[in-house]
This record gives C-alpha cells, structure tokens and sequence, in this order.
C-alpha cells in the first residue's frame, strides 16, 4: 500500500516571532518543527505500517534547503521515504498545494493520503482539501481516530458541540489529523542513526510537470498585532480581591 | 455591480446570529447580495433573512449537512450567478465547505479566518501563527473566497426586505459514508458559542479538581476550557483545549485558573474582551495579559468568586 504523509516546516509554537522587510518572519534561533498536526498524521501512518504487512511511508515535504530537517525526523520516526520538493520561492496557497498533489502522483498513485488538518504558521486552513480536491481523492478532516480494514479507512471525527462521527470512505482517500489522534512517539537513537543514512529524494518543480505557480494572491504585509495595555493586580485580602473583581465584571466591564 | 454570496448556515433550526455579521461586512462592497440557504421549508426562516437582494434557496431529499453536496451546489451557484465574491462566518460548516469550493473553482482563491477585508483594495487581514502576527493579503483572482472570524464585527441593524427567491435543486455525490453520530454526553457549552469561559491549567493539580471549574461555569453558563499542560496532564480533554494547537476562542469574559500563560495558550484567547487571570505565582507570565488579576490560591480563590457571583446574579 502507496501511503504519503504531507509535512510542513514550521516554528515551534513557543517560538516568538518578529517580522523581517515587512512581509517575512526573521528566521535566526527559530526552532523548526513538523507542524503539530502534520505531526499526528505522520504518527499514523507508521502506526498503520506496523499493521500491516505491505505500507510504505513516504513523507513529502516542500520548500527550501532547510525543511531537509522534517524529513530526517520524520525518517527518525520510522517513515521509509523521505521527499524533498526544492522550492525556495514564496508561493501562495493554490500553487503549493497544486505542487502537493503532483508531487504524490509523481512517485505513484496513493492509497493513503495523511495531512495535518492545519499547519500552525500560516493557519490558511485549506491546503489539506485543496491538495484532496486537486487529487480528486475524497477526504475527512479532523479525524480522532483511523482504522484500514478490506480496502476501505473508518475514522472517527469530532463536530460541533461534541458530537463524534465515524465516517466510512473507500481508498484511495485523504485523511486529515487532529490532535486526539495520536501522540506521537519520540525517535529512538538508533532510529535517528538510521535515518542518517538514507538518502534524501530530491525534486525539482520542473520534474513536476507544467504547474502553474503565478501568485493569485499576495502578501502585502506581515505585522505584529497592537500590544494590550497591562492590565491591573488587584489587592488586599482574598475576600477584598474577589469582591472588588466581581464589581469590576459587573458594574464597569459588563461582562456578566 | 459585482454579486456577492453568503453562506446562510442553520444551526439547531435557527440561522446563525454570525451571518448577520457577515451580511454587514459584504453591504460595505455596494454589491447585489446573495444569500444561499439549504432548506426544503423556508418559511421559518423569512424573517431572519435580513439584508438580502437575492435568495438562492437549495432543496432536495437529502439536506442533511454533508461537505461533498454542500461543496458542488455552491460551486455550481457561483458559476451560474457571476458570484464574485462568496463569503461566510469561520465556522465548522465553513472550514469544510469553503477549500473545496476553492479547489473546485479554477479562478478562485480562499482566505480565512480574516478580522477584516477592503473590497476597494481586496485586501484581507487575518492572523497567522495564531495571532502572534498579523498578515495583509490581497487576493488577485476573479473569484474571492472569504471567511471572516466570529463574533469580531458588529452587526447592523438590518431590514427584512423582500428578496427574491430562486430555488436550486442539491447536487453532488457523497464520497464519504456517516456509519454513526454518538451525541456528545458533555453538557458543558460549547467553547466557540460560550459567552464566558473557565479555564483551568497545570495549577488545577488533577482531573477532579475541575469539579470547582464547572460549578462556577454551571452558575455563569460558561463553557470550560483548558490549557495544554492541563490537557498533556490528562486533567481535561482535547476537546477543551484552548490554544494554539487548540481552539481558538473570543468570548466577552475568559477567566484563567492556575494557567501560567505560555504564548501557545495565550494566542488561543487574546481576543476575549476581558481576561481575569487567578494563580498563586505572582511572576506568571499571565499577568502580564490579563485585565483584571488576583494572585492566590485557586483552590481559595475560585469557591468564594462563586459565592460572591451568586448574590449578584
């Protein structure tokens, strides 16, 4: 079975961001990471080819020379191919994800396709149903749990209020990750060892195949938001302070 | 003049209160504005459909909520209309409709979750790195795919009117089956609809100590939230976390019990309009965020605020 995992190289989280020539982040001391989500699918996938006999993994990630690292830990995590599609260019949503997709039809038709449901940098929230709709390959998002049986994928999903679904679809599909997923395990040493040396695939957008990449939309900006003013401690005794808050909530903030 | 089309999302039986926001945000385009409903009895609805010029009223025999059929049906009244623009509230119905109408359209590009958008300049802002920073994008294709946050804009008062109705038949085909819905057993409220909300944090010490933060929520009809070390601790579940790597919330009032605020679970609520933060460490980095602080222990601290609320309330 053809499984692929879609990874994405972003900040860690506790990462505190400044931004470079108004529309760019300053990248010196940021921590890379596999984006949380990303993360969580590329955690399923190796669980699925533990199951089963014939799953092989392969993780493609997209972007220039320094999302190399993603690949080696995803590698580390006990993925068997690594895909680097080598793009130093900023490309909007739409191209990327079109990249995405020829990228998996480029090394063999999928059966599984694993996506994070967002990549925490640019929260855009679309790439993982665009690169679906551009496979043309069905797909649920958010799942919290997957299981494969007889050609066919079952997951669970969260909705609104709660409530949780399990939905049924036909490979090839596309699954998209949620944090209740999975936790994903760390690389062992050997693992990482091992990963040293396994080659890395490189790809070029030209081996892709005519895709178009003109921006359709463009980043005009990219700015820090206004800073709250300090907000204040209340003081005195535990008795004084609760009181005073609930005046404040209720005769000066309007909150309750 | 351009067309533009709302997304008109039912919930519970009634319309949502966000698209009145979004009806707002499209009358400052000077476009003819459409509404697209999908519901077999409209006459429930008529009076809650207030600033429209057109009503695209979808029907069929099955309008259950399924993002395939709802995807193609809009995709094809946006083709058939000249819809320009096709706007909607960031909710769960929207962040699985819009991408595939997006991918589905060759001339269209999406944003989310935007806090604000120029129709002169076609210009959105929405928050990237979950509201760490800001970005401007101007979306350069002919069809504009926009959905803007909850509960950010303000609504006007808009007029009924009398739009007129076109009916469109439901098309598509589900690609995905729904074997079963296990109703969820939570009472608590939803986070992304809860006016207030009680978070608890590492500081909560365990699971059964939560039982303070649903009283206090149960009397202020809050929903309950969570920071992730509460929800790596396994104290609260995933489906309360508030943060980057959770929900994204903003509610009028957010009270923070025992969370030291780390930046990933301070993106998650900065823009509630008041945040009270209650924890013992004077140095928590959450009192630098927060309106309103008190330091203390929580354990002290939340029981008596109950008691003090409930002779207000």
């Amino acid at each position: 079975m053809n499984v692929f995992v879609l990874i994405k190289q972003v900040p860690d989280t506790e990462a505190m961001l400044s931004v470079k020539d108004g529309n760019s982040i300053k990248e010196d001391n940021i921590k890379w990471i596999i984006s949380p989500y990303d993360e969580y699918s590329l955690e399923e996938a190796i669980k699925l080819k533990e199951k089963e006999s014939d799953v092989i993994v392969n993780v493609i990630t997209l972007g220039p020379d320094r999302v190399e690292s993603v690949l080696r830990s995803a590698l580390a995590m006990g993925a068997d191919n690594g895909i680097h599609i080598e793009c130093s260019e900023d490309l909007d949503i739409s191209a990327r994800s079109r990249i995405l997709a020829e990228a998996v039809k480029n090394e063999s038709e999928p059966d599984i396709v694993f996506i994070g449901r967002q990549a925490i940098d640019d929260d855009s929230n679309q790439t993982h149903i665009l690169v679906s709709e551009y496979l043309d390959l069905p797909v649920t998002t958010n799942i919290t749990s997957f299981k494969y049986e007889n050609g066919k994928v079952i997951v669970e999903r969260e909705v609104e209020g709660g409530d949780i679904e399990t939905i049924e679809m036909d490979t090839p599909c596309v699954v998209t990750a949620s944090k209740a997923l999975n936790t994903p395990r760390y690389a062992s040493l050997m693992g990482i060892m091992k990963a040293k040396k396994i080659p890395l695939k490189k790809v070029s957008l030209s081996e892709l195949g005519d895709i178009s990449i003109e921006k359709k939309t463009n980043t005009k900006r990219l700015f820090a938001p206004p800073e709250k003013a300090p907000g204040r401690i209340l003081e005195g005794e535990p008795e004084d302070m609760v009181k005073e808050l609930v005046k404040i909530l209720k005769d000066e903030a309007k909150v309750l | 003049m351009s067309n533009s089309a709302i997304y008109i999302e039912i919930k519970n039986g009634k319309i949502r209160k966000n698209v009145n926001e979004v009806v707002s945000i499209a009358k400052t385009s000077g476009s003819t504005i459409y509404g697209i409903i999908f519901a077999n009895d409209i006459q429930g609805f008529k009076d809650q459909l207030k600033g429209f010029d057109k009503i695209i009223n979808v029907k069929g025999e099955d309008l259950d909520f399924h993002p395939d059929l709802y995807s193609q049906t809009i995709t094809e009244i946006i083709s058939e209309n000249n819809i320009e623009y096709f706007l909607g509230s960031y909710t769960f119905q929207a962040k699985e409709i819009f991408p595939r109408v997006a991918g589905k359209l060759t001339e269209a590009s999406l944003i989310n979750d935007c806090i604000s958008y120029d129709f002169k300049s076609n210009t959105a802002t929405k928050p990237v790195y979950s509201g760490k920073l800001l970005k401007e994008i101007e979306i350069l294709n002919k069809i504009k795919l926009i959905t803007f946050r909850p509960n950010v804009f303000p609504t006007e008062e808009l007029e009924a009117g009398s739009p007129e109705m076109i009916e469109k038949a439901v098309s598509g085909v589900k690609r995905s089956r729904v074997l079963e819905v296990k109703k969820s057993e939570s009472k608590s409220i939803d986070l992304m609809d809860a006016e207030i909300i009680v978070s608890g944090g590492r500081g909560m010490k365990e699971k059964e100590n939560f039982k303070l933060l649903e009283d206090l929520a149960g009397l202020l009809n809050a929903g309950i939230g969570a920071s992730r070390a509460a929800v790596d601790s396994e104290f609260a579940t995933y489906n309360m976390q508030v943060g980057q790597t959770g929900k994204v919330v903003n509610p009028k009032l957010y009270i923070a019990c025992g969370i030291s605020g780390a930046i990933q679970h301070f993106v998650g609520m900065k823009t509630s309009k008041i945040i009270v933060a209650i924890n013992k460490d004077s140095e928590a980095p959450i009192f630098k965020k927060a309106d309103y602080g008190i330091v203390g222990d929580l354990f002290k601290i939340v029981p008596m605020l109950k008691e003090e609320l409930e002779k207000v309330l």
